[in-house]
């Protein structure tokens, strides 16, 4: 009994130490998301690609999809471009918010970088951005077919990522809906 | 003299800096200006971890000082104001986290530890006193009597030694 009272300390020690170790791998900017599980944010915005038209979460519903908030003025988002091609090309369904940016400069954006995106929603003074929790782009929301939010990405999306930690997010979203 | 005098200048310079975001609102009242300060001096800036929102230069930070200004003149009241940032970006903005499932340790484990150091520290006074005391109360039969003679011898030596 004596004995085992000798060996609290170490066992306080190994538990303190393991909850630290852990500690020095988790990323504090990662933020987990207010909205996760709840619809995404009402809204009424013109469409980048056809200003004439206005876009509503409404038109957000029907399949599985990633939003992905990106903005000419951010670098990393340059980054993630080509990884968004290269995901369409796959066939997944990527929408655009494009965030407290200009419309020249974003249209141009897309004319000579490819557009990825099915549509995107002009958020020229980022209310939606407000709505949705964006603190800094690319951040990238994963919605169902009903238009819940049920993931978010903050970061650039790369290769890597998206084969380990996106791609089967992705899928089971596919496959709540079926074939 | 020199260098103090260049230290203070350098002081004055960080003072500068460390109250770089200000912005041009105007208020209704005082009070209403009192509130923005609170507001924003207990919210957090999601973007840049340690900061709160009145501090920060980030441009989110900016935003959302615009948007508790809106609310401010909208007539919101402080919970409905806190309450509209937290759907947004979580509990994270607050530097005072709710009581929840997730934060009981935070909340209450300094005050447990301690606890468990008292009590703990109470079982060590305890027992070494235990320790001490226990010779004290076993005697056995042999040691009781010469105890016995021993007292009975006392006081006559004592008598003695005072003559």
């Amino acid at each position: 009994m004596k004995r085992l009272l000798l060996l609290v300390p170490l066992a306080i020690f190994l538990g303190v130490a393991l909850f630290l170790y852990r500690g020095l791998y988790l990323n504090p900017s990662e933020l987990p998301s207010a909205l996760i599980g709840k619809p995404f944010p009402a809204f009424a915005l013109p469409s980048l690609d056809d200003p004439t038209r206005t876009l509503t979460q409404d038109d957000l519903k029907g399949k599985p999809a990633l939003v992905n908030v990106w903005a000419t003025w951010c670098p990393s988002c340059r980054a993630e471009h080509p990884v968004l091609n290269k995901l369409k090309q796959m066939g997944v369904t990527i929408h655009g918010v494009n965030y407290k940016d200009q419309r020249a400069p974003a249209q141009k954006w897309l004319r000579e970088l490819h557009n990825p995106y099915q549509f995107n929603i002009e958020d020229a003074k980022g209310g939606l951005g407000l709505d949705l929790g964006v603190y800094g782009a690319p951040e990238t929301f994963f919605i169902d077919a009903k238009g819940i939010i049920r993931h978010k990405f903050v970061g650039t999306i790369d290769e890597r990522v998206w084969r380990e930690k996106l791609a089967p997010l992705y899928q089971q979203l596919l496959d709540e809906v079926g074939p | 003299m020199k260098r103090l005098l260049s230290a203070a200048v350098l002081g004055l310079a960080l003072l500068g800096s460390a109250q770089a975001a200000i912005d041009t609102y105007e208020f209704a009242s005082e009070a209403e200006r009192q509130r923005y300060r609170t507001l924003t001096e207990e919210l957090r800036c999601p973007k840049c971890q340690n900061q709160n929102i009145a501090d920060s230069d980030a441009p989110i930070a900016t935003d959302l000082r615009a948007q508790i200004y809106r609310m401010l003149k909208e007539g919101k009241d402080n919970e409905q104001i806190i309450e509209f940032l937290v759907a947004r970006y979580g509990d994270f903005v607050l530097y005072k986290p709710p009581v929840t499932s997730r934060t009981l340790l935070l909340w209450y484990g300094p005050a447990g530890l301690l606890v468990g150091g008292f009590v703990l520290l109470g079982v060590i006074v305890l027992r070494r006193r235990g320790k001490r005391a226990a010779p004290q109360v076993g005697l056995s039969a042999d040691e009781q009597q010469r105890l016995a003679a021993l007292l009975n011898q006392a006081p006559t030596e004592m008598d003695k030694k005072d003559r």
